[in-house]
This record gives structure tokens, C-alpha cells and sequence, in this order.
């Protein structure tokens, strides 16, 4: 658990990106009756063999281990529309599809427990990793547009494993420019202080800036 | 004895009044809390894991959740109440099983969530223990946890290495005697960045003090912001961590 104690804190392991991620829903096609289940989580069923029925991704997946169900595929992972968006992908330097915020861990899930139910498996899981791979090279180069002067950063369609990607690394970044941003703007207009004040690292920067 | 009936009299009638006034507080308070918070069809567990999020994202420790979490376990033990009673019932051994899936689940939430704050809490306890403000924030059970978590380490600290020090440098809070704060004292760093999204467009919003620097928050996009200013939007529950 040393990730935990350092000052990473606030970073999501993988493990808990895809634990959210499983709280999605997706259609299943059961292939047993069952009652509906009053969870914790929500209602869902009833179920009757061969009638479509949505749940959570974490619940499909359980009964799918299980042989109880077929799992439809989400809308967006078909051939066609991955193609499109792996083109649009490309074609836009500077902007991200729209995609699920998790659609990285929903395709990793699928692509583990579900593999049968994909038509097309091996060219879907393909271009999964082709969008994938597009979108990080352009988060890559959006991280080299960073500068002092940032201090709101934009990330339409941005998902979740993306995010947790860049999170540390962009976040010293950013910290480390607002702070000696913020230096400067001490300097230049109260330079007499006592420097031994300046030095002082963990002062609030507040008390030093001019009113 | 006229004066003592009426005097008990008119003391029951003050009591059920303020239990009603009382009543009636908590009932506007709860629909508040109803209207205030993002979507009104979330059901706890989504907003224990809203909450968890947030909680993890944000650098210094947040209000409790007192109400969430005490639903969030009402249900926990429901749940885990009627699954004893149902093990011998139910034919069906694949529903208990999926019951007992959704149950693990919304435990390690709440766990995670627990998890999340006693590691804020003792990275900044001593923190936490000098602000009031701050110290509210926490649950009876932290604020236990949090006071003899700096008992021990005030212990510690004094038999391993303060203790031998010379005099004036012997303070848990401060550098030395002449130090004007207490500038021992881990604290968060406000002026961090944390990436942040809201479920409706809320508009122009103001970065700094001079404002200068504006931003144009609009629904489900994601921002990275710096987390002093945005920390009103969070309490009032406007905007959520990822």
C-alpha cells in the first residue's frame, strides 16, 4: 500500500477505475428465469430467458461466468462506428470522440469474459486499441502545450483511464507553475521583504500577494 | 400541587412542541438535501460513490457524510440480515450469489470510503486538531480516531527523538521556540489542481481573486481547476471529482 502513503493520494488504482467501471449498464440476454433482484444498487429483472434486460456491467459479467446470459455489446463497438471514430480520431489533432468515460475498462471486460459474444472480435479489439493508443499520443502532445499561464485545462470526452493516466504528472506540473507563477508575482512587487519570509516554502502564498 | 400539575403540564407541552419543532427542521432539512444534490433519482450507493470520489480527489478532508453513510449501512445490514434469513430458502443458488456480490460490493465502497478519509486524517491530524472548522468535518468516530492518533505520535515522537533535543526545540508543532506559527504542521495544499466535472453548465466562473482568469464551465466536460477556488462549488455540491 505504499502508493497510498505518498502524497499520490488522491490517484485511483487501476483496479478501483474498473470497479466504477462496472457500474455501467449493458444489456444482457438472459437465457434462465429468474425473479427480479432487489439489490442494494437497484432493482433489476425480472429476468425471462431470451428477453433482453439491462444491469450493471459487474452483474452481466457474473452471470455470463456463470453461462446464464449472452452480453450485448455496447452501441458504439461495432466495426463501423470504431472505424469512424478511429478516423475522426486522427483526422482531429486536437479533440477527443466521444466515447464512453470508461470505454477503456468496458472493453477490457468484455473483451475478457465476453470475447463469444463479439462479432468481429479480433478486428474490434484491434481498433479498441488503435483509438486507445491515437487518443494517448494526442494526450502526450497536449501536455507539451501546458504553460505558466495555465490555470484551467479543458478535456472534452477525456475518459477514465485517460485521466488517471496523466493525473500525476499533470498535476506536479501544474502545481509547480502556479507556484513559482505566483513567486514571481511576489518578487515584482514587494521585492524588500524579508527574504527569510519568501524562503519559509509551506506559508500560504496568500498572506505575501499585494492586496 | 395545582401549580405542579401545571407546571408538568405545561412542560410536556413545550417538550412535544420543540420535539415537533425539531421534527419539522429535519424534514426541511432532508428535502434541502434532497434538492441539492445533483439528480434526485441517485440512489446512496451512486452518491456514496460521488462521495468517495470526491474524497479521494480533494486534498484536504471533507464534511462526513453522516446521513449517506448511515443509510448506506441500514441497507448493509438489511441486506445482510435477509440473506441469513433467505440461505436456507432460496433454491436459487445463483441469486444468493449475486445478492452476495452486490453486498461485497457496496461494503468496500463504504470501506474505500472510510479508508480514504483516516489516511487524510492521520496524514494531517494534527491539522485537523487545531481548526474547528475542520474538526467538525469529521465523524465522532474520527474525531476519536484523530485525537489518539496524535496522542501516539505525540508520545512517540517525545520518547524517540523530541525528548532528547535541547530545550526549545522540543515542540511537536513548531521548529523551535521562536518560531512565530506552528510551522511543524503537515497541511494540504489548496493550490493543487483536481479534475473536476459538472452535471449542469454553470457558466462563467471565477478563478482567482482579481478575476482575471475565468473559465466557462460547461455540463459534463472536464476541467482541470486549481481546487481553492472551485472548493464552493464542491460543498454546495455543484460539481463532482473524477
Amino acid at each position: 500500500m505504499a502508493s497510498q502513503d505518498n502524497q499520490l493520494l488522491s490517484l485511483f488504482s487501476a483496479a478501483e477505475v474498473e470497479f466504477l467501471a462496472e457500474d455501467e449498464l449493458i444489456n444482457i440476454v438472459p437465457s434462465v428465469r429468474m425473479d427480479t433482484l432487489h439489490m442494494i444498487c437497484g432493482d433489476y429483472g425480472p429476468f425471462r430467458p431470451q428477453i433482453p434486460a439491462q444491469v450493471p456491467l459487474w452483474l452481466g459479467v457474473a452471470l455470463k461466468k456463470r453461462g446464464k446470459c449472452r452480453i450485448q455489446p455496447p452501441d458504439w463497438m461495432t466495426v463501423e462506428k470504431l472505424t469512424q471514430v478511429l478516423e475522426d480520431e486522427r483526422e482531429a489533432p486536437r479533440e477527443f470522440q466521444p466515447l464512453p468515460f470508461h470505454y477503456v475498462e468496458i472493453s477490457r471486460l468484455l473483451f475478457d469474459h465476453s470475447q463469444d459474444d463479439i462479432s468481429d472480435f479480433y478486428l474490434i479489439r484491434s481498433l479498441v486499441e488503435d483509438v486507445r493508443d491515437v487518443r494517448f499520443h494526442k494526450v502526450e502532445k497536449g501536455l507539451e502545450t501546458l504553460s505558466g499561464r495555465t490555470h484551467a485545462v479543458k478535456l472534452k470526452n477525456l475518459s477514465a483511464m485517460e485521466v488517471n493516466l496523466i493525473r500525476p504528472f499533470i498535476v506536479k506540473a501544474l502545481e509547480s507553475f502556479y507556484k513559482h507563477d505566483s513567486e514571481d508575482l511576489v518578487k515584482q512587487v514587494d521585492s524588500e521583504r524579508d527574504s527569510q519570509l519568501a524562503a519559509a516554502d509551506r506559508l500560504p502564498r496568500r498572506t505575501l500577494r499585494p492586496r | 400541587m395545582e401549580g405542579d400539575v401545571a407546571g408538568s403540564s405545561r412542560g410536556n407541552g413545550a417538550d412535544s412542541s420543540a420535539r415537533f419543532r425539531n421534527s419539522e427542521e429535519l424534514q426541511d432539512w432532508m428535502n434541502e438535501e434532497g434538492d441539492g444534490s445533483a439528480d434526485m433519482s441517485a440512489s446512496d450507493v451512486d452518491m456514496l460513490k460521488r462521495a468517495w470520489r470526491n474524497e479521494k480527489a480533494a486534498p484536504e478532508v471533507l464534511p462526513f457524510q453522516t446521513l449517506l453513510v448511515e443509510r448506506v449501512r441500514e441497507q448493509i445490514l438489511l441486506m445482510e440480515d435477509n440473506l441469513v434469513a433467505f440461505s436456507g430458502e432460496i433454491s436459487e443458488e445463483l441469486m444468493l450469489s449475486l445478492y452476495r456480490m452486490d453486498l461485497d460490493r457496496t461494503l468496500f465502497l463504504l470501506r474505500a470510503y472510510l479508508r480514504t478519509r483516516l489516511n487524510k486524517i492521520e496524514k494531517f491530524a494534527l491539522h485537523v486538531l487545531k481548526a474547528q472548522e475542520l474538526w467538525d468535518r469529521l465523524s465522532e468516530q474520527e474525531q476519536d480516531y484523530a485525537q489518539r492518533f496524535t496522542d501516539s505520535l505525540h508520545k512517540h515522537f517525545q520518547q524517540t527523538v523530541l525528548g532528547k533535543l535541547p530545550y526549545g526545540y522540543q515542540s511537536i508543532m513548531k521548529q523551535a521556540t521562536s518560531s512565530e506559527e506552528d510551522d511543524m504542521i503537515p497541511e494540504p495544499n489548496l493550490d493543487t489542481f483536481v479534475f473536476c466535472r459538472s452535471k449542469r453548465a454553470i457558466g462563467a466562473f471565477q478563478l482567482d481573486e482579481k478575476g482575471d482568469e475565468t473559465v466557462d464551465l460547461m455540463a459534463d466536460d472536464l476541467y482541470i481547476l486549481r481546487y481553492r477556488p472551485i472548493k464552493d462549488l464542491l460543498d454546495n455540491d455543484r460539481i463532482e471529482l473524477v
